[in-house]
């Protein structure tokens, strides 16, 4: 349990640093515009997964033995970049360039071994698909690799995943953790506006997943369910994140304007004063 | 790979679907890196055998070939040799956006192999007859499209692409019992054309096992006293630049006959080199004429679309006169 309090800190740390990555990031855009909504709901999921879970080789991102990351939701670059950074691969200097001409850090992730970044996402629906192939072959190479996808509730939509859902439980793929930021919105509304999405849960053990269902930005949840994941039970997981679009930045929380949007000098000196004057626990 | 004297008849025998079968039970005996994947189509891609002998080199994601794309992506990312398979348009349209993220885009390497594509299923209707892949396959960048002209060069050119960097879409055509083009053993090379017969008056630019038609119309041609080269142009991207530019010096007239619309495919890429070097040539597209017509059999098909032997032979007569 102790080592359990010591990595929440930890967690919540890195949170924090991702959120203000995240937003110097969103500033140095400027009128490009930046996806903050949907980077902010995935901060503690990410921040969990880089603190306690994912194996990485700081000093080679292609390292025969890590796990893999695929962000299907490739509008959350901005929180994928954060994680990228912190493991070494991105310097802060280059995260500034995010968006701009000629960078390597496009407002959709582009492949890039040497950064960090597995695959191009950008095009919805598509990651798990990859995740699965991935999953099949260290299989049926032995090998002990774990596969985590991030999708969104909005990606949901596309008909593509629900091919990927149906297909991964048949070939016993306990080596693929997928996470669901369930923020209740997409890009023009929320999910039951546009195309409504409920029992997510029940959908995927339909399908045949084993299915956990946590509070997306509470780190003990999300740090006791990836804890107890049974590796060896032949079902792929999905473990849906109840979480906040948004999330961090009293501003941003729930208001789907921040979808795409511009953040100011004003807003940008704003979240980061909030950001510092939370304590972390 | 080496062709023999049998392996050419019984290939031709079985048509190129069943060859493809064939040649991957025969690759995956010295490769057990291969990985074939298909969306329920074993059997209609002559792989029972292969399916029920080599399961660790096979996965099946069912009907969902937008999934296949990203499954056979990530097997590539491990470093399998990856080829994917099903009925032509559901290879290429129905998965287009995943091919061009992750094989153009990304440049992960996987085979693409296209059932039955052009006209040869026309009784089933233009859902499954094939006129478009070529168009929508080539306008993506990084990726190279074989159109074998027999199930002996489609053993050739499998083999090929798997040592090549890069995807590969290989558009399988005509039916069982089809047409023996290239007789004994040769030098298949991805990218370079084939003169398969040689003529002064008129030049032929084909692919596919629709070139049957094109070397008998030349046959009728030549007892017309018009002589006719035909050009086994299997590589439509990279297409072979440097031969279609002698063509274009050395003719007055070229024909590009292919299963295919008239646009985007083999005629067009011939046209777009010709173009730019300004030779004193015209060329004649064969072909889909941007339309869809009511089905048929093979046989009906290539009449009504005008590449049947007889419906060349006549038309490039009459352009002579």
């Amino acid at each position: 349990m102790n080592d359990n309090k010591d990595y929440l800190v930890e967690i919540k740390k890195n949170s924090k640093e991702f959120r203000k990555k995240i937003l110097l990031m969103s500033y140095e855009a400027g009128h490009s515009s930046a996806h903050i909504g949907g980077a902010f709901s995935s901060v503690e999921i990410l921040s969990t997964l880089f603190t306690k879970f994912f194996n990485y080789n700081k000093n080679n991102p292609a390292d025969p033995s890590r796990d893999r990351f695929i962000l299907s939701k490739g509008h959350g670059c901005l929180v994928y970049y954060s994680m990228l950074s912190s493991m070494g691969y991105i310097t802060k200097e280059e995260l500034k360039t995010f968006e701009k001409n000629g960078s390597n850090l496009l407002g959709h992730p582009v492949k890039n071994q040497e950064l960090g970044i597995e695959f191009s996402n950008g095009s919805l629906g598509m990651g798990l698909s990859i995740g699965i192939g991935l999953s099949i072959g260290y299989k049926r190479k032995v090998k002990k690799n774990k596969v985590y996808v991030l999708m969104g509730d909005g990606e949901c939509n596309e008909g593509s995943v629900w091919e990927s859902i149906m297909c991964a439980p048949n070939f016993d793929l306990d080596n693929l953790i997928t996470f669901i930021d369930n923020n209740n919105f997409q890009q023009t509304g929320s999910n039951d506006e546009i195309l409504k999405n409920k029992n997510l849960k029940s959908k995927f053990e339909n399908f045949g997943w084993e299915v956990f269902e946590v509070d997306g930005h509470n780190e003990e949840q999300l740090l006791t369910t990836i804890n107890k994941l049974n590796l060896n039970n032949k079902k792929p997981k999905a473990i849906i994140c109840k979480t906040i679009k948004g999330k961090g930045i009293s501003f941003t929380e729930n208001d789907n304007k921040w979808h795409h949007s511009v953040l100011t000098k004003s807003n940008y000196e704003e979240a980061i004063k909030e950001l510092e004057n939370n304590e972390i626990g | 790979m080496k062709l023999d004297k049998s392996k050419i008849k019984i290939f031709s025998q079985i048509g190129m679907r069943a060859s493809f079968g064939m040649v991957c039970l025969e690759l995956v005996k010295n490769n057990n890196n291969l990985m074939v994947c298909t969306a329920d189509v074993s059997t209609s891609a002559g792989l029972d055998r292969y399916r029920k002998k080599y399961l660790d080199n096979y996965v099946d994601v069912g009907i969902a070939e937008q999934n296949l794309i990203g499954v056979a992506t990530g097997l590539s990312d491990l470093g399998y040799d990856v080829i994917t398979t099903t009925f032509s348009p559901f290879q290429t349209l129905r998965c287009c956006e995943q091919i061009k993220v992750n094989l153009g885009y990304m440049k992960n390497k996987i085979i693409m192999v296209g059932l039955a594509s052009g006209l040869v299923l026309g009784e089933l209707g233009f859902t499954h007859a094939s006129i478009e892949d070529i168009g929508a396959i080539r306008s993506i960048p990084n990726l190279k499209i074989i159109s074998p002209s027999d199930s002996g060069e489609l053993f050739k050119c499998l083999g090929s692409s798997l040592n090549e960097k890069g995807s590969v879409y290989i558009r399988l055509t005509g039916g069982a019992n089809n047409k023996i083009i290239n007789h004994d053993d040769y030098n298949f090379e991805i990218g370079k054309s084939i003169e398969l017969r040689s003529g002064k008056d008129v030049c032929i630019i084909s692919n596919g096992q629709i070139i049957s038609e094109c070397l008998e119309a030349s046959t009728l041609l030549e007892d017309d006293n018009i002589g006719c080269s035909v050009i086994n142009m299997h590589t439509i991207k990279p297409i072979d630049k440097t031969k279609i530019r002698e063509i274009a010096l050395n003719f007055k007239l070229i024909v590009t006959v292919e299963e295919h619309n008239i646009i985007g495919g083999l005629g067009s890429a011939v046209a777009e080199e010709i173009s730019q070097i300004g030779a004193n040539t015209r060329q004649i597209f064969l072909g889909i004429n941007d339309s869809y017509a009511k089905g048929g059999n093979y046989v009906y098909m290539k009449e009504i679309f005008n590449i049947s032997s007889k419906k060349i032979y006549q038309r490039i007569k009459n352009e002579v006169k």
